[in-house]
């Protein structure tokens, strides 16, 4: 078939089943414009390229499937990086695509030309620049298999306008490269007996499950294993969602904002079962203290996580849910019962402790409050988003999330504005579920201006933004260890009045006065087929705790402020 | 150069990639990015033109070595990474170095460091030479010592290229 580069990109993109895409066109990337007006391919028109960026990347953590976004040349591809970069470390499956200037015009500083292969080199898994118009049905099945395949990640297709008009034979059945499969999706048997029997003599065992195990789909896996041995099990941020929160063995997430009681019980336990998490250092606390007397087994798809942080015994290069699975079975046929009473009498007791100790706000609009009636409030399959700052961490505290793919959050970057974006992607993905993004003032106007794609494509979301007038999370830091020198950090709360920005945009907006009026707005923003922005002002001296704070082991994280006040630091 | 003078192993990577554009960039940037303190790093192509050879040389320890293969491993255009044991593995780099020797006498100890080391002089002008020296790293550097004596105008060395030495019976 004779096709232009423009229309075959577009035939191969159908042919991924590609359903949308996010982007914003310009000059370099015209030719394939015009041949997606004659698809099926849904395009999403963003205001910012980053958020094409972000909007792809919420669409693939909600679905599973691959997000795709698209700019021109020059600033419309560099706008896309902070989106790109958010999804490289948070090891999400997009694919973006570039217009590029023309071959001959490469390399002469030509208007609108930027080296987004070496600017994005760091931030993709891979990087194609298409250089004659026959390579595209291959490039794009191979941008395709290299973001799903093994640790999913971004892809970026970079396109020369002029190889987008010139005509070539086009051969759809292409094949991929051979040496592009490296990866090992079986555990190694041996490993995986080892690992069976190490958490069968354990006593104090904990399972850790990170974001892999989502992106694996192996929550019924993990749940399988651990109801089997009877072991606890925490999260990372990344892994929220991976197991029930309202599972009797779930024991809270770890980190420097984990809660109490998974930080104080995962530094006491004797085996660690770490499923798909690289060992961030926001999870970890300092490295030489994390679980230093714990033997750990960690498996990861990526065989250059395993020690890159943390040293494991039992090193297990896999997919999560296969080695899940194996090390289910293993367990199962060595059919030896572990007495698990004494631990888990040990961890109800100090779940229960510890539920009751930090500090508790006297205030009707805290973040506890409003988060869980947002949870009352929300269906079970509904998705929350969240900005970057306190309202991430408050969200990630008080939520309780009972199924993967259903929290929504910028973990590794930590880039601010990413909840809005995110949420329209993730609200395309899941066009029947209620899409909720939990942000905060500062954060929720790094975006904002998505509210217009929201109304202009139709893409109801509900906005509560957690309005303290500050950059909140940066200004606790600076109460903690600045001596409270609040340098940049306020905002000048009404500066915009976010409802009647939302209004102008022609949205729904509230601010409610009392947890009554702000259920009142979330039920109806819940059955509106409209964006609601609801804007709720909270105290800007609201901590966020427990706090494990940055150098230090999880053991010395800070559970209530007044001891530290009282101790004089 | 710095860490030469750390008591640690050197460390013998050799791993073949992909003969296309931008490959070299991507390991250059792995490196890089993940704060590797390599000794020297060489290409060129192999026996299959589609196909070249890399070769990286490191003081480092054993973590440190790990995750350098790892994240090579992990590069796309990586088809294959080796680590070589030093002991059981050809080393070769060749040096080209510019010294000064104005008169007959430093002309004649430079020939009899040359022979010594199976250099040879391959230019020669009124007041310098330059002399070719191919061997180990190790040589490379005992060789260049012994040039200061004459003064170095200019020096420039290729890095390290490596085969693994065919297994005996």
């Amino acid at each position: 078939m004779r096709l232009s580069g423009a229309k075959a990109l577009v035939k191969s993109l159908e042919d991924e089943g590609v359903e949308v895409i996010f982007g914003i066109p310009g000059g370099a990337i015209l030719p394939v414009y015009d041949a997606l007006h004659d698809s099926s391919i849904r395009h999403i028109l963003v205001r910012h390229e980053q958020c094409a960026a972000h909007a792809a990347d919420g669409y693939a953590r909600a679905s599973g499937r691959v997000g795709v976004c698209m700019a021109t040349s020059g600033p419309g591809a560099t706008n896309l990086v902070t989106g790109i970069a958010t999804a490289y470390m948070d090891s999400s499956p997009i694919v973006a695509i570039t217009g590029q200037v023309a071959r001959h015009m490469i390399g002469r500083d030509a208007f609108q030309e930027a080296d987004i292969i070496g600017i994005t080199t760091p931030i993709t898994k891979y990087s194609f620049q298409i250089q004659s118009a026959e390579e595209v049905p291959r490039v794009v099945k191979e941008a395709f298999y290299l973001a799903t395949e093994g640790r999913p990640a971004p892809v970026l297709i970079d396109f020369p306008v002029d190889v987008q008009r010139e005509e070539a034979e086009m051969d759809f059945d292409a094949k991929i490269s051979p040496h592009l499969n490296k990866v090992v999706k079986e555990p190694h048997p041996l490993q995986v007996k080892r690992a069976a029997e190490i958490l069968l003599n354990a006593e104090r065992p904990v399972i850790l499950a990170g974001g892999g195990v989502i992106l694996s789909n192996a929550s019924e896996e993990l749940r399988a294993l651990a109801e089997l041995l009877m072991i606890p099990v925490t999260v990372t941020l990344m892994g929220k969602g991976a197991f029930p929160e309202n599972h009797p063995l779930y024991i809270g997430r770890i980190g420097m904002h984990g809660s109490a009681a998974a930080n104080k019980l995962i530094m006491e336990a004797d085996v660690i079962l770490a499923v798909g998490t690289r060992f961030s250092d926001r999870s970890t606390g300092r490295f030489d203290a994390f679980a230093r007397d714990a033997t750990l087994i960690h498996v990861d798809i990526d065989a250059a996580e395993i020690g890159k942080n943390i040293k494991p015994e039992i090193p297990i290069v896999a997919d999560a849910k296969h080695a899940l699975k194996a090390i289910y079975e293993a367990a199962k046929e060595l059919a030896r019962k572990r007495d698990s009473s004494t631990w888990l009498q040990k961890v109800k007791e100090v779940k229960e402790s510890l539920e009751k100790t930090g500090q508790n706000s006297a205030d009707e609009l805290s973040p506890k409050n409003l988060i869980r009636e947002i949870r009352r409030l929300l269906p079970t399959d509904g998705i929350v988003t969240t900005g970057v700052g306190r309202n991430q961490m408050w969200a990630s505290l008080y939520l309780e999330v009972y199924h993967p793919r259903t929290f929504i959050t910028s973990g590794g970057l930590g880039t601010m504005g990413f909840g809005l974006p995110a949420a329209l992607g993730a609200k395309v993905a899941k066009p029947n579920s209620i899409v909720v993004d939990i942000d905060g003032d500062g954060s929720f106007l790094m975006t904002e201006r998505e509210l217009a794609t929201s109304i202009a494509e139709n893409i109801p979301i509900i906005a509560v933004i957690l309005n303290d007038g500050w950059l909140g999370m940066v200004k606790y830091w600076q109460d903690l260890f600045y001596g409270r020198r609040y340098c940049a950090t306020c905002l000048k709360r009404g500066i915009p009045d976010f409802v009647k920005l939302a209004e102008a945009y022609g949205a729904n907006a509230a601010r409610p006065q009392s947890l009554e009026e702000f259920s009142k707005a979330f039920k109806e923003a819940m059955s509106s087929d409209r964006t609601t922005v609801i804007d709720v002002w909270i105290n800007p001296d609201e901590p966020v705790l427990p706090f494990a704070p940055p150098g230090r082991s999880l053991a010395e994280m800070i559970i209530d402020l007044r001891e530290v006040r009282r101790g004089g630091s | 150069m710095e860490a030469r003078r750390v008591k640690k192993p050197l460390h013998v990577i050799s791993f073949i990639v992909e003969n296309k554009p931008g490959v070299l960039f991507r390991v250059a940037w792995l490196i890089r990015r993940r704060n590797f303190n390599i000794e020297s790093i060489s290409v060129g192509p192999t026996e299959n033109a589609n196909i070249s050879r890399m070769t990286i040389t490191l003081y480092g320890d054993e973590p440190t070595v790990e995750q350098v293969v790892k994240q090579l491993r992990k590069l796309v255009d990586v088809l294959k990474v080796s680590r070589l044991d030093p002991d059981n593995t050809v080393i070769r780099e060749m040096a080209l170095v510019k010294v000064h020797v104005p008169d007959p006498a430093a002309r004649a100890d430079l020939d009899y460091y040359v022979r010594a080391f199976r250099g040879r002089i391959v230019d020669l002008s009124p007041d310098a030479a330059i002399v070719e020296v191919t061997g180990t790293p190790q040589k490379i550097d005992a060789f260049i010592e012994l040039m200061r004596s004459f003064g170095i105008k200019e020096l420039a060395r290729t890095g390290a290229t490596a085969l693994p030495r065919s297994p005996k019976e």
